[in-house]
């Protein structure tokens, strides 16, 4: 920065990198500290611990794994295991090498002043640690994940402060996660949905999503609804990317996976009848 | 008084402790996250990891897991392993967490565990814990729309008989053991602490066009059933390995049986012979002539294990609704596709043809509400009623 006749004190990201970052966590980050902060002992009010995961190229970071740190909490002082982390972090690295250090999280809603050193030492393990605060007390009535950089406030040389400048955060879940949502959201399921189930759920999904298109496009028609250009288009070229296949063709096509579908079948219940039979030559056999 | 409140204490406390059978294994969300996690990262290798919790009556709740690393061939694999082991383990402890292990989990490939390995180890840790399971996932099979998690645990028939290795046809029969008693599924039932699902729910995304998980209904499973049907044909192959194993011991028990009644009919002759000579008569066995000499038998354990292979490639083979179907087909499934404002649409469908069918309703719906001409719907209508299907799918189009 040019030296100036007057320093200013500067708010704001100081440099393009912090302005562009992002944070994505997986839900298995959510669900491990949320387990955590349930197991805490009595006297803490608090849960910390390690943030693992991995940068990504464009800069995002994407927030893979967690555990938690034992720490104590006094007024205005704080006293974290740093042995009980590094040894989690050896053992972490020990299975999977590319998880690396990416920040810290802490439940609660705001940023505290222990936060600050604790940022401090975090600071001192990776270049720009991410701090992310989960909510567990629903102080605002809804569970806030929240991330936070952290951003030196300087006037002229000196530094000031760090201020904690929040950056968007994104939740963010593989499709097997995805696949059993419904019962992650639960207390309690008994039973894990079979394929059946599964493809019936999504079939409803379908269903009311069409429907919903089907109203809006009535509604629209007959003038109850604003009609809107963008969405007409979606729509129309929706309607033109289903394939144009002739009935004798659409015919064909599902007879004949539906034979070669049959064929599979036929085959694996003569296997079982084989499996079967085998069995009872196995050990029914009676030598003499 | 006292005494014979002290003498039933005592006799309680005497008493063996039966154990409750093991009905249901309690999963916590957590763990299933992990697992998944775990396997995915690291599919098509394939990966173990520990699972830690509580046994409980007759449930065993599992309320944590951590995964292991990946072995190198070279390393010192043992002391590294258990040192890991043991790390971790002190490490949880500290936090509260139930370190507790209950059994371990692994994932695997289109379903082809059942390995002599996985039953050594079962038996390893059934040694020092009284109950154990071992969770399966397929992350192959997650991909295609079900979550593929099977809770297994070895029965106690099996492992008696293993254990006395006692392991012949003859014991087999007398217990009338099957390839089906090796291994016991147990039912899985998930639990999460009511602070997660409350996390879970405020964090779902809000319109269902987000979620992308349409994937699922993608009906290209022709790569899953090919691969399926190469293992399958691989275990076939192995199976009639295994199967001419035993006809050649067949074979030779004959032979050798064969070869001692000669044995012993010649002795018989020279006996009598040396009888009529006034001679001491030879013995009547010779345990030095090899062909007294027991052959041994194959062992069976494989041929099991193969067998059970099979009829899991044959189950996820047959539609992937087989056994399922069984029961919706009895429940007698109807479903009513569209209200009462277009034309309404009642089916009752086999479940082992859902896929074409769904397909073809969603075609038809979609077709017959965009489209409101009416020769169009016809045509569809008559597209899909006369598409042959060789069980009964029925499908009434009624116009209200």
């Amino acid at each position: 920065m040019a030296a100036s006749d007057r320093t200013v004190l500067q708010f704001g990201p100081s440099s393009a990198v912090t302005s562009n970052i992002t944070a994505k966590v997986h839900p298995l980050v959510i669900f491990n500290i949320s387990d955590c902060y349930v197991r805490r002992p009595d006297q803490a009010e608090r849960v910390i611990g390690t943030l693992l995961g991995s940068v990504l190229p464009d800069g995002t970071v994407d927030i893979r794994n967690s555990y938690v740190v034992p720490h104590n909490e006094f007024s205005d002082q704080v006293a974290l295991d740093i042995e009980y982390h590094h040894t989690m972090l050896k053992s972490h690295l020990k299975v999977n090498p590319q998880e690396v250090i990416v920040g810290w999280f802490s439940t609660g809603l705001g940023v505290t002043g222990g936060s600050a050193l604790i940022h401090e030492f975090y600071c001192r393990e990776v270049p720009n640690p991410v701090h992310l605060t989960v909510d567990t007390g629903f102080r605002n009535g809804e569970g806030t994940v929240k991330a936070y950089v952290s951003v030196n406030l300087s006037l002229g040389d000196r530094q000031l402060a760090a201020q904690f400048q929040e950056i968007p955060l994104d939740l963010r879940m593989i499709e097997a996660e995805r696949v059993g949502f419904d019962i992650l959201k639960s207390t309690s399921v008994d039973k894990l949905p079979s394929d059946l189930e599964g493809m019936e759920v999504l079939m409803e999904r379908l269903l009311t999503l069409i429907n919903d298109i089907y109203k809006y496009v009535d509604d629209t028609v007959e003038g109850h609804a604003v009609p809107d250009n963008s969405v007409g288009r979606i729509l129309s070229e929706t309607v033109a990317s289903l394939p144009k296949l002739s009935p004798p063709a659409f015919d064909k096509l599902v007879n004949d996976s539906l034979q070669d579908q049959l064929l599979l079948l036929y085959l694996s219940s003569i296997t079982r009848t084989q499996l079967s039979l085998a069995e009872k030559l196995n050990t029914a056999a009676q030598m003499p | 008084m006292a005494n014979t409140m002290a003498r039933s204490f005592l006799q309680v406390a005497a008493a063996e402790e039966v154990a409750p059978p093991l009905r249901v294994v309690q999963i916590e969300g957590l763990v299933m996250l992990k697992i998944i996690k775990h396997c995915k990262e690291f599919s098509p290798a394939l990966v173990t990891g520990q699972l830690l919790g509580l046994d409980v009556g007759s449930v065993l709740e599992v309320t944590n897991c951590f995964p292991f690393p990946i072995q190198e061939e070279d390393e010192e694999i043992e002391a590294d392993g258990a040192n890991y082991q043991l790390e971790m383990m002190r490490c949880l402890r500290e936090v509260n967490v139930d370190n507790n292990t209950v059994g371990w989990y692994q994932s695997t490939m289109l379903g082809c565990f059942q390995t002599a390995e996985l039953i050594e180890t079962f038996l390893n840790y059934q040694e020092n814990i009284r109950r154990c399971v071992c969770i399966i996932y397929d992350p192959s099979r997650s991909n295609q729309g079900a979550l593929a998690f099977k809770a297994l645990k070895l029965s106690d028939s099996f492992m008696d008989l293993y254990r006395s290795n006692n392991f012949t046809g003859e014991k087999l029969r007398e217990k009338n053991l099957s390839w089906v008693d090796i291994f016991e599924e147990i039912p899985v039932k998930v639990s999460n602490s009511a602070l997660i699902s409350a996390f879970m729910t405020e964090l779902e995304p809000d319109t269902p066009v987000t979620q992308r998980d349409y994937d699922r209904l993608q009906l290209s499973s022709s790569p899953f059933l090919e691969r399926n049907m190469e293992f399958l044909i691989e275990c076939m192959d192995d199976l009639s390995v295994e199967q001419q194993k035993f006809q050649f011991y067949y074979r030779s028990l004959t032979r050798q049986q064969a070869q001692q009644q000669s044995w012993l009919q010649k002795r018989r002759d020279e006996n009598k012979a040396r009888k009529a000579a006034g001679e001491e008569p030879l013995p009547e066995e010779d345990p030095s002539n090899p062909i007294f000499k027991p052959i041994p038998e194959p062992p069976r354990l494989e041929s099991f294990l193969i067998a059970n292979r099979i009829a899991n490639y044959c189950n996820q083979i047959n539609g992937k609704f087989f056994d399922k179907a069984r029961d919706c087909f009895q429940k007698g499934f109807r479903k009513r596709l569209r209200d009462s404002d277009g034309p309404t649409l009642t089916y009752s469908q086999h479940p082992s043809r859902m896929t074409e069918t769904t397909i073809l309703f969603c075609y038809w719906n979609f077709v017959s509400s965009i489209s409101s001409r009416e020769r169009e719907r016809e045509d569809v209508l008559d597209l899909v009623s006369s598409t042959p299907m060789s069980h009964s799918v029925w499908i009434h189009a009624t116009n209200s």
